[in-house]
């Protein structure tokens, strides 16, 4: 296996329970037990009405694609291949930048998709999505 | 109580933008457009009490404004570093007028500089953009703003044309501007889609290009505005909002904040957006332009693609937009990029439009913004008859 040089996730230990559970390849969100809203990315306090009562809960791991690109050249010299970059609208809600794991020429906005887990390292897995029909 | 009329933009130094580097320095660089813009405003050093600056990427620092201005031999009633990424410029003007309404000071330098060494040479994001965007290659702005233009093309139709227009009309202005970067053959649209594609659906010519420079205007009140050398340009409007760092999770994709910060200086000034007879629109992406008319105004939402398509944006159209070229055909000398906004603006109402004039251009309006689509300055600026 060659070695993975893109920039790896750096958990805090507000985050650090979304990574883990990527790691066992469960989607974790936090959900605010006063509004009931569905957060994304991990915080300390609700972002909407600011309550100090965030849980864990397991997301189903489905969404739409919102919107997408296919960067053929990238900004960073970590990323040399094209790949397809997407903010994934979640079935709870919140939106996620992650990679759509696809064909480029098969991605379109509000595409169905399911969640992909990419074990990058032996420590580290990144959360991404398929198109919901795929082999992949 | 607002600013309106508080204050007026009276000098203006810019460099033609330098596609290597060189031997300068971004001090350097400010040094020269600070004594270029005093000189424009027919001030003494010695009036200078107000100080806003970006902190230069090429030689960043802590505590930055006071160590520019003692390289420059300023002594100052107020200064600071305005850090709202390309909105920083138009977010000065503001500012310098709060600070002179306030009885701070009474003559601002609002100034910018940077160079090019090829590469990112932002400094590091905070914790949470390295965590949940850099590891899916969110990094740069170009990815963000091709995810708005596949949005947009999917909620209104907008076409790569429509945005390949906003370049080809830009362009043409810049043929007019002796300081634009690129100023020496005009482009199509065909020469726009099929230049390289970088980000789907964002081709080369639809993307700044950096290089380097520098940028400073003068904004003071009305007593020193008397003896300045120009007709003042007068600030009526100003407004700014920011509801997002990351695309992914701002409000909407294709509505951005400028509506905010659009309505608010519109509202400040007493004014609406087919009182203005010239717009600068930030525009670090075509898209960005078509997402700015809508939202600050000038068309409905939606519609800025055929918007576009169906106005002359050149500085003889129907319709003047970033008659100095825009970033696009100007350059992204860093943060400079976006005081070409505010100058342009403003030598445009002084008069000094050369080649490029607007006839009879009295209002305008000015958009500056941060980020991706995040920051957002909206400024309505007037030459009174």
């Amino acid at each position: 296996m060659s070695e993975y040089t893109k920039p790896l996730p750096k958990p805090s230990p507000t985050s650090r329970p979304f990574w883990e559970a990527a790691r066992r390849h469960e989607l974790m969100l936090q959900r605010c037990g006063a509004c009931g809203q569905f957060v994304y990315y991990p915080r300390d306090r609700c972002p909407y009405c600011f309550a100090d009562d965030l849980n864990w809960e397991r997301a189903s791991g489905l969404g739409k694609v919102y919107s997408y690109t296919v960067v053929y050249r990238a900004s960073s010299r970590h990323f040399m291949d094209p790949y397809v970059l997407a903010i994934v609208e979640l079935d709870e809600g919140p939106k996620m930048t992650t990679n759509i794991v696809a064909d480029p020429k098969q991605v379109h906005v509000d595409m169905p998709v399911t969640v992909y887990f990419d074990d990058v390292t032996p420590d580290r897995t990144l959360v991404k999505f398929k198109p919901a029909q795929s082999t992949y | 109580m607002s600013i309106k009329g508080k204050a007026a933009a009276i000098g203006v130094g810019e460099l033609k933008p330098l596609k290597e580097p060189g031997d300068h320095t971004a001090l350097g660089l400010m040094a020269e457009v600070t004594a270029e813009a005093i000189a424009d405003a027919g001030l003494d050093k010695k009036d200078i009490d107000g100080f806003l600056v970006g902190v230069p990427f090429s030689d960043p620092g802590f505590i930055y404004p006071a160590s520019a201005a003692e390289v420059l031999g300023l002594h100052l009633k107020m200064l600071n570093q305005v850090d709202i990424g390309g909105a920083s410029p138009a977010g000065m003007i503001w500012r310098a007028a709060a600070a002179i309404d306030a009885g701070m000071c009474n003559a601002v330098l609002c100034l910018v500089a940077d160079l090019n060494r090829g590469g990112d040479q932002r400094p590091p994001t905070v914790s949470v953009m390295r965590e949940f965007e850099a590891p899916y290659g969110n990094i740069g702005a170009n990815c963000g703003y091709a995810m708005i233009a596949h949005r947009h093309m999917f909620e209104y139709g907008t076409k790569p044309e429509h945005m390949a227009k906003v370049a080809v009309d830009q362009r043409a202005n810049a043929l007019k501007n002796p300081l634009a970067t690129f100023n020496d053959k005009p482009l199509t649209i065909s020469d726009v889609l099929n230049s390289r594609m970088i980000v789907d659906p964002l081709h080369l010519f639809e993307i700044v290009s950096p290089v380097s420079g520098g940028a400073a205007v003068i904004v003071a009140s009305p007593e020193i505005a008397k003896r300045a050398k120009h007709p003042p340009i007068w600030l009526l409007g100003a407004g700014e909002y920011c509801n997002h760092s990351s695309i992914t999770y701002a409000p909407s994709l294709t509505e951005s904040p400028i509506k905010i910060a659009a309505d608010s200086a519109f509202k400040m000034a007493g004014l609406k957006p087919a009182d203005m007879q010239l717009v600068c629109p930030y525009d670090c992406y075509t898209i960005t332009v078509i997402v700015t008319l809508e939202d600050a105004g000038f068309c409905k939402k939606g519609q800025g693609g055929a918007f576009v398509a169906e106005h002359d944006l050149t500085y003889k159209g129907d319709f003047p937009c970033n008659t100095h070229g825009g970033q696009l055909s100007f350059g992204q000398p860093g943060l400079a990029g976006g005081m070409s906004h505010v100058t342009e603006m403003i030598r445009q109402l002084m008069g000094g439009g050369g080649e490029r004039q607007v006839k009879n251009a009295a209002l305008g309006y000015v958009n500056g913004n941060g980020g991706i689509m995040s920051e957002q300055v909206g400024l309505v600026m007037e030459r009174r008859s």
